[in-house]
């Protein structure tokens, strides 16, 4: 568990401005390891519009969010950055001057030169229905998450939701629990048809029990569930007697741990310099969408401006005796070798 | 995008009429303020700080922290959601029969007098 890894830079947040940060940095030489919380790359334009259009990244007229992290993907291949997707960061230590100790929740520690905070919103975590007194249950009997399927064997469950989660957690869950109950707003599912059909026929052969309504109360002691109430959409009361319930209602950006960093911030902003966009801290850096300074836009372009200047600083920290010549990719040869095209 | 809007709008020194729209708040505190044709009711409530409207995703219909219950008896006139807002209201909170997402409202010269409820949490 308590592996080290050691690296020049940890990048945390691998959404649009994280990756290109990647970019800035290899050519610099420097390397880089990305952490996440999401199981995937690219950030917002992952998560929240993978389908829709950008139309205001420079010298591409239309690009989804999908296709932005593709690309991306594709230009920061040569420096074959890591990845750690999946994990969120729970500390960030300074260490030495400067250097950093990151820890995630994975029990990943690494040990840098400068991190760069590239979180964007924050974190992308589960949103947590708002039922009277949820909260004592939460990580008891509520999940939001399914960590062991094991931990359910033989339980009572319930499961809320109708997107891939609450269906793939159903179908994944059934064999193992002692009864499931699959609660959504609606008869109508906009998880995968293949997923729904199954669910369905569980139903069918009275393997499990769908229920059409919202949780609209719960019920049991010392954060051991004993029953969840289901309000129908004709208001009708059921009352559905459970061990453990999990909500599947998507995600939410919240600010998340950085809060607790020693990184002076201000209205959940950290506030940085124009030259290099480091923090208070030396050697920290933050780009994208979680800084601030006089004239910010939150956009994707000016994060990436922000990871170009960062990475000329950053050089300094990481090769404190070497002398940073400005290069062109268009005509240098150095850097059309660490490109892999010359 | 929204500085046009502003300067468009101080040109036309309110001849023109401009929907109103109430949103009132789950205590009670009702706000009118005036819609831009062609806007949502999402960047209207923005644009005029009312509370309980998050909208993370900034419009695109991908995040669900914009919901409002409209009004019962605005409901038919708004209408209903489409499939894919309706997808998205399955990650919402307390949905009811007259929820919608706000930035998939469009704001016309048929809801000048929109009523809508915001609602006590968006999900965050």
């Amino acid at each position: 568990m308590s592996e080290t890894i050691k690296t020049d830079i940890v990048i945390i947040g691998a959404g649009p401005v994280g990756l290109f940060a990647v970019f800035e940095l290899g050519l610099l030489d420097i390397k880089a390891h990305l952490i996440d919380i999401l199981d995937k790359v690219g950030g917002q334009c992952a998560e929240l519009y993978p389908e829709k259009p950008i139309y205001d990244i420079p010298g591409i007229p239309y690009i989804t969010g999908h296709g932005l992290t593709e690309a991306l993907m594709e230009q920061i291949k040569p420096f074959k950055p890591a990845f750690h997707l999946g994990e969120m960061v729970t500390t960030v230590e300074k260490i030495g001057q400067p250097a950093f100790r990151v820890s995630t929740d994975a029990g990943k520690t690494f040990e840098c030169k400068t991190v760069v905070i590239a979180a964007g919103g924050g974190s992308f975590q589960p949103k947590r229905p708002p039922i009277q007194g949820i909260e004592p249950y939460e990580d008891k009997s509520v999940f939001y998450a399914v960590r062991k399927m094991e931990n359910f064997r033989g339980k009572r469950l319930v499961i809320v939701g109708g997107g891939d989660s609450a269906l793939d957690w159903t179908l994944n869950l059934q064999p193992l629990a002692q009864r499931l109950t699959l609660v959504h707003r609606r008869d109508e599912f906009r998880g995968a048809p293949d997923s729904v059909n199954k669910m369905r026929a569980l139903v069918a052969s009275g393997d499990m029990d769908l229920k059409i309504g919202q949780v609209s109360a719960l019920e049991g002691g010392d954060g051991a569930l004993v029953a969840a109430t289901v309000k129908g959409n004709d208001g009708a009361l059921t009352r559905i007697e459970c061990d453990a319930m999990l909500p599947f209602f998507g995600l939410t950006m919240k600010l998340g741990p950085v809060a607790n960093w020693g990184i002076k911030m201000e209205d959940e902003l950290i506030p940085v310099d124009t030259a290099a966009f480091e923090s208070n801290i030396p050697g920290l850096f933050a780009i994208g969408d979680i800084n601030s300074y006089p004239g910010k836009l939150k956009l994707i372009l000016s994060g990436f401006h922000e990871a170009a200047l960062m990475a000329q600083k950053a050089y300094h920290y990481v090769y404190p005796d070497k002398k940073l010549v400005f290069q062109y990719t268009t005509s240098s040869t150095s850097l059309q070798k660490k490109l892999g095209v010359a | 995008m929204s500085e046009v809007q502003e300067l468009s709008r101080s040109n036309h020194s309110g001849n023109e009429t401009m929907p109103k729209i109430t949103f009132i708040e789950h205590d009670g505190t009702a706000h009118t303020v005036e819609g831009e044709i062609g806007s949502t009711v999402m960047e209207t409530a923005l644009k005029n700080d009312i509370a309980g409207i998050v909208a993370e995703c900034g419009g695109s219909c991908t995040c669900a922290t914009c919901l409002v219950h409209v009004d019962e008896k605005w409901s038919a006139i708004v209408g209903p959601p489409s499939a894919e807002e309706n997808d998205m209201l399955d990650t919402a909170f307390e949905v009811k029969p007259t929820s919608r997402l706000s930035c998939q409202i469009k704001v016309t010269p048929e809801l000048d007098g929109l009523i809508v409820h915001t609602p006590s949490y968006q999900g965050r």
